[in-house]
């Protein structure tokens, strides 16, 4: 057993890290939120030339995957920059068409997630969610209902989110693409990659907020110290780390048994997925505390992060609907 | 990155769960904190070591096996999901031995380990004193020295499996003229029985004598029962420190079978519809999964050469509030059985979650309390400024 990322594992977050803290994606994430993509997807081809999205898409489709450990990294860095736009939604499109078995759909899709031209969204209106991330912003949104999956013609308004970045609408009309059991096996296995990724987005997330949140805490000085050394900014900002620490183990290990396609994976996820995200929301609701009236502004990019820890809560498997996974016979 | 087991773990697992399989007890033995208790929990540690499996992570020649951290987990593992009984030599086998094996010369290794590895020999510590507790290093009992060796005195207290344990170890003040409290200070090794030593047995919570005050007049240790340099014993024992709440204290095994427990109680007539009990169950799960696998990356980090430092600290507050909710959501789903002591006789599964909440109860409190391990979080692993306590 080695349950450690490898060396290269390692450079790949660090150089995903660097690329993504030099592209500034606090005015990426603010400029997606105002309905300006450009930013957004400038970055999400950064994000391309680095491999992200071919860990999703298989080798004779142009990618280097399925590989769940190294995505799951590469999330952990989107989540620490509060990357905006479908990323989740668009590896969890490339595992529904690898799964689905339908090598037409494949060849369509595959190679441009591969590359990062498709950006996609994915509703999966089985599992009673409504709505389809960025469908304005997508290059082709897949919809499953039933045994059918659709491409949408249309979407719906926008509805806001607690998240400026994540725009939400009904996907409408389209076009069925496939129909028949295997469509329902390759949602399930869609909504657990999305999970992973969330999870693992959350936990980036997390680790941004804490840090942030530390370094405020050792600079603001309130009675003459720094806040950072009162016991009860000190305590608070230790059981923030503890959630982090013991649900990153939980991804990795739901990451490694989903790439052994083990049938116990989903249990595996859900744990990770309902950890990661109560860590993530956990740290928000310090980052808020400890910095004060200052965390409840908008104009503080905190709040981008803040924001985000909340809607990634309910996205991809609720905290009750996780729970009750993990105790699935 | 995998979470593979090689065949030779597999085989050490299998060998461990086939003994186990025969030799645990049918029934649980009586609760250590009692003086029939420990008297079966003695002879249940001469049983293990009689077939080497008491001590497995240490040398053969002091009656261990070699073992690997990761094969120790495995041993745990098994362990615990079999039902075998508390450890009443855990003082010896997780603290002292470990600074034994670090500071202690051969002599002492050879006098000391076999006969706690087979139960012979029964430790309690002695580190607390009244008025030194999360400050350790404020501890007033005295070692002055005599012809070869040391004269023990002073008090002190919450010391575990003292009413009934056969030796102890601790600090005492061997230098008061040092300029820092924590130097001057000696560990030393004592019989209990000594001539000068007074054991008073304190009940835990539920009654039970789990700890005791020691009062100690001019208590004669030879220079052999003396650990390390005398005036080094804080760096010593702190040496090991990270030991005690790390890896060895509380292995992930006690906690994923107390959740397959926690689980089959679920599954046996819980509500169904009661959610919020659901999602307790589900959060000790998780919690123990979590546990298990952050240790399991502790044991990669070991082998790779890396060490375990102040990250013990995160695992002593996981654990140990883990520990706490998950017996507390059993005697939830107990229902009115939930509130019997261990010692009814219809307490639900021979009271063993009594006992085990009433043990749990005291993990936040003992090997360095969960607000000084916080402390040690925030400054050591997140920087932040020293205040004060």
């Amino acid at each position: 057993m080695r349950f450690l990322l490898d060396d290269e594992q390692q450079a790949f977050a660090r150089s995903l890290d660097g690329m993504l803290a030099a592209a500034g994606t606090p005015a990426v994430v603010r400029a997606w939120a105002a309905g300006d993509t450009a930013p957004g997807r400038d970055v999400w081809a950064r994000l391309a030339e680095a491999g992200v999205f071919a860990l999703a898409v298989p080798e004779q489709h142009d990618g280097l995957g399925p590989l769940p450990v190294e995505l799951t990294v590469a999330f952990t860095e989107m989540g620490r920059h509060a990357v905006p736009g479908p990323v989740v939604e668009t590896v969890a499109v490339a595992a529904f068409l690898d799964r689905l078995g339908d090598d037409a759909a494949a060849a369509a899709w595959l190679p441009g997630i591969a590359s990062g031209k498709t950006a996609a969204s994915l509703c999966l209106l089985s599992d009673d969610s409504p709505y389809a991330l960025d469908a304005h912003a997508a290059d082709a949104v897949f919809v499953v209902d039933g045994d059918a999956v659709r491409l949408a013609g249309a979407a719906g308004p926008v509805q806001p989110s607690v998240d400026p970045a994540r725009r939400l609408a009904r996907p409408l009309g389209g076009t069925v693409l496939a129909r028949g059991p295997e469509v329902a096996a390759a949602a399930a296995h869609a909504a657990d990659v999305a999970a992973l990724a969330t999870a693992a987005q959350a936990l980036g997330l997390g680790r941004t907020l804490l840090a942030r949140t530390v370094e405020y805490a050792r600079q603001r000085t309130q009675f003459g110290v720094a806040i950072g050394s009162f016991q009860a900014v000190k305590h608070r900002l230790a059981d923030t780390l503890i959630a982090l620490e013991f649900a990153q183990p939980l991804i990795q290990a739901a990451a490694v048994v989903l790439a052994a396609e083990d049938p116990a994976s989903g249990r595996e996820i859900a744990a990770a997925k309902v950890a990661a995200c109560e860590a993530a929301c956990a740290a928000a609701r310090t980052a808020l505390q400890v910095h004060g009236a200052l965390g409840y502004t908008e104009e503080l990019d905190l709040s981008l992060w803040i924001r985000k820890a909340r809607a990634l809560r309910s996205a991809w498997g609720t905290p009750a609907a996780c729970r009750a996974r993990v105790l699935a016979p | 990155m995998d979470l593979d087991f090689t065949a030779e773990e597999e085989a050490f697992r299998a060998e461990a769960r086939a003994w186990l399989a025969t030799r645990v007890p049918a029934a649980p033995l009586p609760s250590l904190e009692t003086a029939e208790g420990f008297a079966a929990h003695r002879e249940w540690e001469r049983t293990l070591s009689a077939d080497r499996w008491s001590v497995v992570s240490w040398p053969e020649k002091y009656g261990g096996r070699g073992a690997s951290v990761l094969e120790w987990l495995i041993f745990e593992e098994e362990y615990y999901a079999a039902g075998a009984p508390g450890r009443v030599s855990q003082n010896g086998i997780n603290l002292l031995a470990p600074t034994l094996l670090e500071h202690g010369t051969a002599e002492q290794l050879a006098r000391i380990l076999p006969p706690m590895a087979s139960g012979e020999v029964i430790w309690a510590q002695a580190w607390s004193e009244p008025e030194s507790g999360s400050d350790l290093a404020s501890l007033r009992s005295t070692a002055v020295r005599a012809d070869g060796g040391w004269l023990l005195s002073g008090q002190k207290a919450w010391s575990s499996r003292a009413a009934f344990a056969d030796r102890a170890f601790g600090l005492f003040r061997s230098d008061p003229g040092a300029d820092k409290p924590h130097r001057g200070l000696t560990y030393v090794m004592f019989p209990l029985d000594a001539d000068g030593v007074t054991v008073r047995p304190i009940g835990r919570l539920d009654g039970k004598p789990a700890f005791a005050e020691l009062f100690l007049d001019n208590v004669f240790v030879p220079d052999e029962d003396v650990i390390g340099e005398p005036g080094q014993g804080w760096r010593v024992a702190m040496s090991t420190a990270g030991n005690e709440r790390g890896l060895t204290l509380r292995s992930p095994g006690r906690f994923t079978a107390a959740a397959d427990r926690l689980v089959a109680l679920w599954r046996s007539g819980a509500d169904p519809g009661d959610t919020a009990l659901r999602d307790r169950v589900a959060d000790a799960v998780v919690g123990a999964r979590a546990y298990r696998l952050f240790t399991y990356a502790g044991a990669s980090r070991i082998a790779a050469g890396g060490a375990i430092g102040a990250e013990s600290s995160l695992n002593k507050v996981f654990w140990s509030e883990l520990d706490i909710a998950l017996h507390e959501t059993a005697l939830d789903l107990l229902g009115p059985y939930g509130e019997l002591s261990d010692t009814a006789g219809e307490a639900p599964a021979h009271g063993s979650w009594a006992e085990g909440y009433t043990f749990s109860l005291a993990g936040p409190i003992y090997a360095g309390t969960n607000e000084i391990q916080r402390d040690i979080i925030a400054e050591r692993l997140l920087g932040l400024p020293k205040g004060r306590r």
